[in-house]
């Protein structure tokens, strides 16, 4: 195939602004790997866009299940885009029980292709559909396009050397070649990942070639799909730019924080959904001089980190909800030893396993509260994938200046998920490295005179002569740091460990408020960022007034927040949790607010705060 | 303790009230480390105490080093970060049998397990003290206590067979009011590359006074104790009368006079092969009747902390020293005009 004949054939992409596909399949049908690739192409192309993966938590759930779907989901547009999209404009489905359970989402009149070879008895049985979907007239109000994707797959991989079951295993690709023809995209950064991941020789990376490219020729040669689209590169800011996942941007900045703190960079984590690739991808830049450990346990990878920690360096430890309940005990333990320690927690589904791979907020009052004693920390959270270089920045930023863990809140949908993110000029980041304690000969070395402004005690590191020092997890005197039971100087700490905390409120940048006129502000943090501001800005089009301030900082808060809510008379927080922002807003400033709380594992719509918004300017919501 | 050593005992010393019972074995212990650490020619600010929680754990406020007093179990975890993020440290792991065999199993064996280069001191006295004189995981069966008033049904650990059975690379035991032994064991832990794991037999007088009687009674002690010396066949008692054989079935105790001398056990603390050692280590199941003492395993090996090291220089040979401005393009950039 000469890409000759390729451009003779084919007809005049219509072109459009921007378009929402979803790729489902079996968990095993390579769909997240299809999504993936279809979603790199469309970020050289210079593409705005934003993915929204959903697999289930078994590796391989039954095969043909609804309980088995994965999906991968890809906004792609010309335009600067904020969300992953409500509902898709295309649905590929590799099965019955894909089609199933992604169908309802499709807009009406929504372009479905299917996989034909896997519309059969057993399949529909499995699916719970007792006719077959292709035939009995259910797919009318849509335009589907269905395609034998397995034996076209089977053809095309003979000679490559692949035989036997695994042959199927190059249908993705064919799913992936058919969508790049219809979209427009170029098949050349997808042949060249196959032939880097798999080797030149492979017969695995002629077979997903080939396939690839059967789906491309499908394309042209069916008459069903005269019809293509094309979507230009979107018109974003000047700069460069990549397509970067939440995990791996959070890594990222905590590589950056440790270069511009001037120390090296510990990580103790143990493997924990959707927090473990943070772990894989700092394991793989020992160049840096990032050491990581995979502990035995979550507690072990906290205590690991609070001990280097105690050596100078930059601790971190990353998990999910269930590590974070393990890791409480020792987070007490840095908070009194204070020492500075980052704790990232990709919050996803709970209580308990709950809903590994799908996304929550829900651990908000657990960061805020869930401690034994009075032990307040700062929390510091995460709005997107593109955002997250900048928060693990702060988090680190933070809990070296102030000497004290910080915990950084991100969830399943930042971490899986990726947008276009505009790199910074990593010479300009602030330098964030703090002195270690040093003595003059013949002084007494006391670890918990604090620094005037800050409250933050010196950081004294094993290796230096005259520091040495013991500090623990039983109170301390105020003065010396010794061990103290004294009643009044207990009560002293408490109220010293706490002011230092509140303190931070000064170094910390005031809330910005996006949209004037308005008397209804929507209040948001965390990945609800794209959804909010998409929402706001519809309803500002359509001629309405209404405001979005969305938080980084979540304790303390932005110093001028209660100033700034006090200004409207209608608060809406929309949150994948039952609301627990609400909760510390209420206690914090006093003040009324109205809820918008979804918890099924998904990200919550644009569309939905849309109406809800409508619905408070209609006034048909009362506090 | 040589004349020309840059240290003496009251540099290690704090100036912290000891708070322990009067009488308690860890008083000897804290000596006998003090003593050992001014011998050594090793900077005091290089080396790192870390303790959990329990009456030994406050060992480290008494020790003028730097040193951490952490969470119930997790010494060995803190340790392990201590010891990795900078190899060129002493690290020294202070526990119990509570702190270190009950709530924090887990992290004792995997610190052993990964040969981070640790010297952890277990005080076993075989209960909990801080609480108040409930049974611990190394109290014998029957034991009658607070929390068991008709005799504990637990079957308790064998300590140092743990600590084989996790391939330390380092075992030995040694009893509190010993000093001179505790040092030479002290020192042969330091001297060993890797996780170095030493119980001690001490002695709580306020809830389990007499426990280790059958090795500290003068009537019964040289009857009991079995001093493992590398290289030499294993004998003991007060006339050297018995000795120890070990083949597949493991260790016996057998009649010198009956075997012959030259058919004893020849005990090798270096053998890679920890399987012998164990044997030696099931001889008793506790401090009761004969008990072997002393180096059951010396086998350095590289530890994690400096493998860990040598990979990051590895990692910076072939790849060069990091450098952010490419990492953050990685994975392939596009550029926007304006």
């Amino acid at each position: 195939m000469s890409d000759e004949t390729l451009t003779r054939e084919r007809p005049t992409p219509e072109q459009i602004e921007d378009v929402v596909i979803r790729f489902a399949g079996d968990s095993g049908d390579g769909m997240q790997l299809a999504g993936t690739q279809f979603t790199a192409s469309s970020a050289l192309f210079g593409n705005d866009l934003a993915t929204l993966p959903n697999f289930p938590a078994e590796i391989r759930a039954p095969q043909g299940t609804i309980g088995g779907v994965s999906s991968f989901q890809v906004h792609i547009a010309d335009w600067d885009i904020l969300t992953p999209g409500d509902s898709p404009d295309c649905l590929v489905a590799m099965n019955p029980a894909a089609l199933k359970a992604n169908l309802h989402d499709l807009v009406k009149g929504g372009l479905l292709i299917v996989n034909t070879d896997a519309f059969e008895e057993r399949n529909f049985a499995k699916a719970g559909y007792d006719t077959n979907p292709l035939e009995d007239g259910s797919l009318d109000a849509y335009q589907v396009v269905g395609a034998p994707m397995e034996e076209l797959t089977k053809e095309a991989v003979k000679g490559s050397g692949v035989t036997g079951r695994a042959v199927l295993r190059s249908k993705n690709f064919f799913a992936l070649g058919l969508m790049s023809w219809i979209y427009t995209r170029p098949l050349d950064p997808v042949v060249e990942w196959i032939t880097t991941k798999f080797g030149a020789d492979s017969p695995l990376t002629k077979a997903n070639e080939s396939a690839l490219k059967a789906g491309y020729n499908y394309g042209i040669t069916i008459e069903a799909l005269h019809h293509t689209y094309e979507i230009q590169p979107a018109k974003l800011p000047p700069g460069e730019y990549t397509n970067v996942v939440g995990n791996t941007a959070t890594a990222w900045g905590l590589v950056a924080a440790s270069e511009k703190a001037s120390i090296p960079l510990f990580l103790g984590s143990y493997p924990i959904t959707p927090a473990s690739t943070i772990l894989e991808e700092l394991a793989r830049h020992k160049n840096f001089g990032v050491k990581t450990l995979q502990a035995e346990d979550e507690i072990a990878g906290i205590g690991a980190a609070v001990g280097a920690a105690f050596t100078g360096r930059l601790a971190v430890t990353s998990t999910s909800g269930p590590g974070l309940a393990l890791k409480s005990e020792t987070l007490s333990l840095a908070l009194i030893m204070e020492l500075p320690l980052i704790v990232i927690d990709i919050q996803r589904g709970g209580p308990s396993t709950g809903l590994p791979t799908k996304v929550e907020q829900s651990d908000l009052l657990f960061a805020m509260y869930g401690r034994h004693g009075e032990s307040p920390l700062p929390i510091v959270s995460t709005s997107s994938p593109s955002d997250a270089f900048d928060s693990a920045f702060e988090a680190a930023r933070i809990a070296i200046k102030y000497m004290t863990p910080v915990i950084l809140l991100t969830d399943g949908y930042i971490a899986t998920s990726s947008e276009p993110w505009r790199l910074p000029d990593v010479d300009a980041l602030p330098d964030i490295s703090r002195p270690f304690a040093s003595i003059e000969p013949g002084e007494t070395f006391l670890p918990y005179l604090r620094d005037e402004t800050t409250m933050s005690r010196p950081w004294a590191i094993p290796g230096q002569p005259g520091l040495e020092h013991r500090i623990g997890g039983l109170e301390k005197d105020a003065t010396t740091g010794n061990v103290s039971y004294d009643p009044d100087n207990h009560e002293t700490m408490t109220h010293v460990r706490a002011r230092k905390i509140q303190g931070i409120a000064n170094d910390i940048p005031e809330v910005e408020v996006y949209g004037e006129g308005a008397n209804l502000l929507v209040l948001g943090w965390g990945s609800t960022y794209g959804a909010i501001r998409t929402a706001v800005n519809r309803v500002r089009k359509a001629g309405r007034e209404v405001a979005h301030v969305h938080l980084r900082h979540l304790n303390p808060f932005p110093p001028n927040l209660g100033e700034v809510l006090a200004g409207f008379d209608t608060i809406l927080i929309p949150e994948i949790n039952t609301g627990q922002l609400s909760h510390l807003i209420r206690a914090e400033y006093l003040l009324p607010t109205v809820g918008y709380n979804r918890v099924q594992g998904l990200p919550i719509k644009a569309r939905d705060i849309e109406t809800k918004i409508h619905e408070i300017l209609d006034g048909e919501v009362t506090e | 303790m040589t004349d020309t050593a840059r240290y003496e005992r009251s540099d290690f010393q704090t100036d912290q009230e000891v708070r322990w019972c009067p009488g308690c074995g860890d008083y000897t212990i804290l000596a006998s480390v003090q003593m050992f650490l001014a011998s050594l020619d090793i900077d005091r600010e290089k080396h790192v105490f870390v303790s959990g929680i329990g009456c030994s754990s406050r060992f480290p406020y008494y020790m003028n080093t730097y040193g951490m007093h952490t969470v119930h179990g997790r010494a060995p975890a803190i340790a392990t970060g201590v010891a990795t993020a900078n190899p060129d440290l002493t690290v020294w792991v202070i526990t119990g049998d509570g702190d270190g065999l009950s709530i924090g199993g887990n992290h004792l064996i995997h610190a052993l397990r990964r040969n981070v280069n640790l010297n952890i001191i277990l005080f076993n006295n075989q209960i909990y003290g801080l609480t108040k004189g409930q049974y611990s995981p190394t109290s014998e069966v029957g034991k009658t206590t607070k929390t068991s008033p008709m005799g504990s049904i637990d079957r308790p650990f064998n300590p140092v067979s743990l600590a084989i059975g996790s391939e330390a690379s380092f075992v030995a035991r040694t009893i509190d009011m010993d000093r001179n032994h505790t040092i030479e064991m002290l020192s042969a832990m330091h001297e060993n590359v890797g996780a170095g794991f030493l119980e001690i037999y001490q002695n709580c007088n306020v809830f389990n006074d007499k426990a280790f009687l059958d090795l500290t009674g003068k009537e019964t002690r040289d009857q009991n104790r079995i001093w493992l010396q590398h290289g030499e066949p294993i004998i003991f008692g007060e006339n050297d009368e018995y000795g120890v054989q070990v083949d597949a079935a493991g260790a016996r105790i057998v009649e010198v006079a009956e075997v012959g001398r030259h058919n004893l056990h020849v005990h090798d603390a270096f053998a890679p092969n920890p399987s012998a050692a164990f044997a030696l280590s099931r001889i008793s199941q506790g401090p009761y009747g004969p008990t072997p003492l002393g180096v059951f395993r010396d086998v350095s090996s590289p530890d994690y902390g400096h493998m860990l090291e040598r990979q990051v220089a590895a990692a910076q040979e072939q790849r060069g020293s990091g450098d952010l401005a490419k990492l953050i393009r990685s994975r392939g950039t596009w550029t926007v005009d304006a």
